[in-house]
């Protein structure tokens, strides 16, 4: 006989007791969370700060960063390096993962008894947002005042890491955390598809337009877009906002605080562009079903001429192309102001868990001064203080510092759409598909947008 | 006698008492946890408040959400029982012909299974890619027309994920049943054949009725893998196009990690338990009938 399958059916007095042990375990356990070091109310350094830490003996300090690729992980070795030879009594637990596992295991580790002094938590009110709600992280204002960093940074950077304390408003309140890098949202182009077509690189939204129209009917792919994953879309649209719509109109949107709204004339203006270079054929095919690296990729084959994209491509793309490769920021429109998505790298934090926070304040000082933008521009990353005077002589890195330094000082550094809500990353990416895909009117992506914005502001966030 | 000696009777617990404890402390007691969470409104960093069943209406009443347990279930379709029904024709093939080389047949078929998924996945998204290998063979062959951003389509990409689940699923099922079939004695197809019945006869009088528990051992397998489906969307697609190809145990990734909603992703986990539990259950049951 065959012998039978026994895959349920457990024995009843087993499931009974099993069942028993379950929900005992549930009734006496305590609610979850609350054993866990949950430092509430208002952490604040006790006691003036020191910006002086020879005097405090033998500290460890645990960081958690992200700086895993080539550039990243050169700068913060050698960085660490130094501040450990300036620092002879301070020793750095180096602790470093990727973006994503950092970000999966940076909640549990905050919470635990075992927590690090120094995290890169990244600047979205899902995580840095949620983080200073919950009181893990300390407000830097006295670091601020005793090292002068309001001095360092331009205000429009610094308030990518600035929340109220009670994490509802993003943007105005302490600041909690300070950047290494720079980042922004430019269009990359083919120096030689444009010396084929006959053009110059555009000054004008118009100008891009129309370069855009020559391109095409060359018979040339003018844009490339890899949306698979669906936020690349994001940043072709805060690059078309960007051209349409008044910068503190998108600081609100992207920020989620109040007094905004997607369905504005500008905005529906933004977003009808966009369906409407797909429906002309101005991007590659099958942009929703193409590969974010693969788009890339494309435009060093020479397939595409143009390509919008952060300046965190910069690196692969020099060397894919070389001298042929250019950047530049998103022009504007005739009369407006130099407007593009951007930010900055993933802010250093202090965690209220830090049992030396002059310390760790003083590690987060040594990494932003100036030696240190001196030698993540000597490792190829994006300093995001005082970016033009570290560019090189010629190529693409060099157009890339310009744009971020125009755009940081001159015109309007826009936030990623996608820091206004904790679930704003997926409302965009699925409406910003359909709207490439044809399947929703740039009205109902509108709509879409707004509902996911005005449901989390009237929540009070 | 000693059997009956309270201490003889707990020698046996003894002996289960270091694999219960590894099973309870790593799977009893998180499902414990779970269901607590999934009664609390809870981010992971705060305090948990109780909150009653509010997570679980939210589950039952959220629209994303439905799509995402719908999708589920079009995958079992693709998942356990498109496998089904190629794996009987596979495994009848391989079984009754006395192929040269069958060693190596089972070993390709089975191939699939021991490849990780997000390796299964990356492959696939190649293969699917605007000019990957499909499009260029339907090309090749002068079928320009029905090449497709297969995995960007909204027509296309739940299906499309679940051809690679046919794919992955088929192997194990044609090595279950073949193992099944291989049991059957040689004698009875004789016998039945002297009677007059043809292949298909056969398979239906004899074939069926005595693989039965292969059968139910395969669907169980596969619509857990179906309903469980996590890193084949989170490689592929991520949901998308818009929210085409949701899948419950991303949702549940999401939830708790992405938007720090821990109870409500404990309660989504939860119901996704319940219902790979219940469903199985009915395949079991009815395997198990006229026996």
């Amino acid at each position: 006989m065959a012998p039978r399958a026994r895959w349920a059916a457990p024995r009843a007095a087993s499931r009974a007791v099993g069942l028993a042990a379950a929900t005992a375990l549930v009734l006496t356990a305590c609610a979850p969370g609350a054993g866990s070091d949950d430092g509430s109310g208002e952490p604040a350094p006790s006691g003036p700060v020191s910006t002086d830490v020879s005097d405090v003996g033998d500290v460890t300090l645990t960081v958690w960063d992200q700086e895993v690729r080539g550039g990243q992980d050169e700068q913060i070795t050698q960085l660490n390096a130094a501040f450990e030879e300036a620092n002879p009594n301070v020793t750095i637990e180096r602790v470093s993962q990727s973006f994503d596992d950092l970000s999966t295991t940076l909640r549990l580790a905050l919470t635990g008894d075992d927590a690090p002094d120094v995290v890169q938590t990244n600047n979205a009110r899902a995580t840095m947002g949620q983080f200073v709600e919950s009181g893990q992280l300390v407000p830097l204002d006295a670091y601020a005042d005793a090292y002068g960093w309001r001095d360092r940074y331009p205000e429009s950077v610094l308030q990518y890491s600035t929340y109220s304390g009670d994490g509802r408003v993003f943007g105005e309140g302490s600041l909690y955390g300070l950047p290494q890098v720079g980042e922004v949202v430019g269009v990359y182009y083919s120096r030689s598809a444009l010396d084929e077509l006959g053009l110059e690189v555009p000054q004008t939204w118009a100008d891009f337009e129309a370069a855009l129209q020559a391109a095409a009917d060359a018979g040339r792919t003018p844009l490339l877009l890899g949306n698979i994953e669906g936020w690349p879309a994001g940043h072709v649209l805060g690059a078309v906002q960007g051209a349409h719509v008044a910068p503190e109109e998108v600081q609100a949107l992207g920020l989620g605080n109040e007094g905004a709204s997607w369905t504005t004339p500008e905005n529906l203006e933004a977003l009808t562009q966009l369906q409407t270079w797909q429906e002309q054929g101005w991007f590659n095919e099958g942009v929703n079903g193409t590969d974010y690296d693969a788009a890339w990729q494309q435009l060093a084959d020479g397939q595409g001429v143009f390509l919008i994209a952060g300046s965190w491509l910069a690196p692969d793309l020099q060397e894919a192309m070389g001298e042929d490769a250019g950047f530049f920021a998103p022009p504007p429109a005739d009369g407006g102001q130099l407007a593009t998505t951007g930010g900055t790298g993933i802010p250093f934090s202090i965690t209220s868990a830090a049992e030396e926070p002059d310390v760790a304040a003083a590690y987060l000082d040594f990494l932003t001064s100036d030696d240190a933008m001196q030698v993540l521009a000597d490792t190829g990353n994006l300093p995001v203080v005082d970016t033009a005077s570290y560019a090189p002589e010629s190529g693409l890195l060099s157009d890339v510092y310009t744009a971020f330094d125009d755009v940081s000082s001159e015109g309007a550094l826009l936030p990623y759409l996608d820091y206004a809500t904790p679930t704003m990353g997926d409302t965009l990416g699925q409406t910003l598909q359909g709207l490439l895909a044809g399947e929703l009117t740039p009205e109902q992506a509108a709509e879409a947008l707004e509902q996911d914005y005005a449901d989390f502001t009237s929540s009070g966030g | 006698m000693r059997g009956r000696s309270p201490r003889g009777r707990l020698t046996p617990y003894l002996f289960l008492a270091p694999a219960l404890a590894v099973y309870g402390a790593f799977l009893l007691y998180p499902l414990a946890r779970a269901v607590q969470f999934s009664f609390y409104d809870y981010d992971g960093l705060t305090v948990g408040t109780p909150v009653g069943l509010a997570n679980y209406a939210a589950v039952l009443t959220d629209e994303g959400l439905r799509d995402a347990f719908g999708h589920a279930l079009v995958l079992i379709g693709f998942f356990s029982l498109l496998p089904l029904l190629i794996g009987l024709v596979l495994a009848a093939l391989l079984v009754r012909s006395r192929v040269r080389g069958l060693p190596l047949f089972r070993t390709v078929v089975f191939l699939p299974q021991v490849i990780a998924m997000v390796v299964v996945a990356v492959a696939w998204r190649r293969i699917y890619a605007p000019d990957g290998t499909l499009n260029q063979l339907l090309r090749a062959v002068g079928l320009d027309g029905l090449t497709r951003t297969w995995l960007g389509d909204y027509a296309t990409a739940l299906p499309a994920v679940g051809v690679i689940g046919t794919w992955y699923s088929t192997g194990l099922v044609t090595v279950l049943l073949m193992a099944g079939m291989a049991r059957v004695p040689p004698e009875l197809y004789e016998a039945a054949s002297l009677d007059g019945a043809g292949p298909a006869r056969q398979l239906r009088a004899i074939t069926l009725p005595a693989i039965r528990p292969e059968i139910a051992v395969a669907l169980t397998l596969t619509i857990i893998a179906a309903l469980k489906t996590f890193d084949l969307v989170y490689v592929t697609t991520g949901g998308g196009p818009g929210t085409s190809t949701t899948v419950p145990s991303y949702e549940v990734y999401r939830r708790a990690f992405e938007l720090g909603e821990v109870g409500a992703a404990a309660a989504v986990g939860v119901v996704l338990t319940v219902l790979i539990f219940g469903i199985n259950l009915v395949v079991n049951r009815v395997a198990d009938r006229q026996r």
